[in-house]
């Protein structure tokens, strides 16, 4: 016991840092490459519910999203139920097939991703989901969260 | 002169902070990640029918009604059933294992129509299209299995094995337009 003692206290220890930078660079490179800037702030709510038999998506550039739920009010206030596609709300349902149209215009194998309350009501996405078959966008998710 | 001094002292760069550079970077990208897979229910929508367009014709025993209230009660073919017991319900109607001449015809003919209420919650709908999902997931591991050993979600996309368990057991959900009873 006591020889180890002895040798501890005469050798200094330390741990080589000169390759710090390059594993923080690797590191840094790596959630640079996988992050994805949130690109919309959401004006309506979306609690998304949860489902079992789901498939995961792996083409993200080929998915489309449009948020419904209730419309997010000032002062933490939650107001009736609107259909969000990019950046705005979209009042007039009959808007969205010209919006789609041209969606799908530029990405043939467009996914349109349905990110929907849980609580909202199912008239209004049976309207959007009419509108979508107009724009003959066909492939539709509904996204859910895998059920724990 | 000149070449002398310059020589002396060797012009580098500080490099000890690009360390802390980095770290802050990383912790940027750190925060503003969002690593989440999106996963969801996929389903094709049907074209929209033409106005002189008729339906095309079904046979009655090939289609499975489930008709979903509000208040997530079930009626499949006119029969209440509980929201758990669909998926067994369903497996039996599009697999019809007994020859039943109630059920469909063969599996690749069956067809689901799932029918609601505009005032029926998502969270109900999604879940009603939860177990049809998982009745045809569970038909589908099961043909799988008993071909090739292995079950459906390890088969590669689009191989003949996998097009061969699809063409056996095609997800034909037909979403009808909402009711108001």
């Amino acid at each position: 016991m006591a020889h180890f003692k002895k040798k501890r206290g005469g050798s200094k220890q330390e741990v080589p840092t000169s390759a710090m930078p390059d594993v923080v660079f690797m590191l840094l490179f790596f959630f640079m490459v996988t992050t994805v800037l949130r690109e919309v702030t959401l004006k309506v709510r979306v609690n998304l519910t949860q489902a079992e038999n789901i498939e995961k998506i792996e083409q993200k550039r080929l998915l489309s999203y449009v948020y419904i739920g209730p419309e997010r009010l000032p002062g933490n206030q939650l107001g009736e139920d609107k259909v969000q596609i990019d950046d705005a709300i979209v009042e007039d349902i009959g808007a969205i097939r010209n919006l789609m149209y041209d969606k799908l215009r530029e990405q043939p194998k467009l996914i349109v991703s349905l990110r929907v309350d849980e609580n909202s009501e199912f008239g209004l996405l049976t309207d959007v989901q009419e509108e979508l078959k107009k724009a003959s966008a066909f492939r539709i998710n509904y996204s859910t969260r895998r059920e724990p | 002169m000149l070449l002398k001094k310059r020589e002396r002292d060797s012009a580098e760069i500080n490099g000890s902070s690009m360390a802390d550079i980095a770290f802050l970077l990383l912790i940027f990208f750190l925060v503003t990640t969002t690593i989440n897979v999106d996963t969801g229910i996929g389903l094709v929508l049907p074209p929209p029918l033409q106005e002189d367009q008729e339906p095309p014709p079904i046979k009655e025993r090939n289609l499975m009604n489930i008709l979903v209230n509000a208040e997530g009660r079930v009626l499949m073919d006119d029969q209440p059933y509980q929201l758990t017991e669909v998926k067994e319900r369903l497996k039996e109607f599009i697999d019809n294992p007994n020859n039943d001449p109630n059920l469909s015809e063969s599996p690749d003919m069956a067809i689901v129509s799932v029918k609601t209420q505009r005032q029926t919650p998502y969270r109900i709908y999604v879940d009603m299209l939860d177990e049809v999902m998982g009745a045809y997931k569970e038909l589908r591991d099961a043909a799988s299995r008993a071909n090739y050993g292995v079950p459906f979600g390890a088969l590669q996309d689009n191989s003949p094995q996998y097009e061969q368990i699809t063409d056996m057991y095609p997800k034909k959900i037909s979403i009808a337009e909402p009711g108001d009873n």
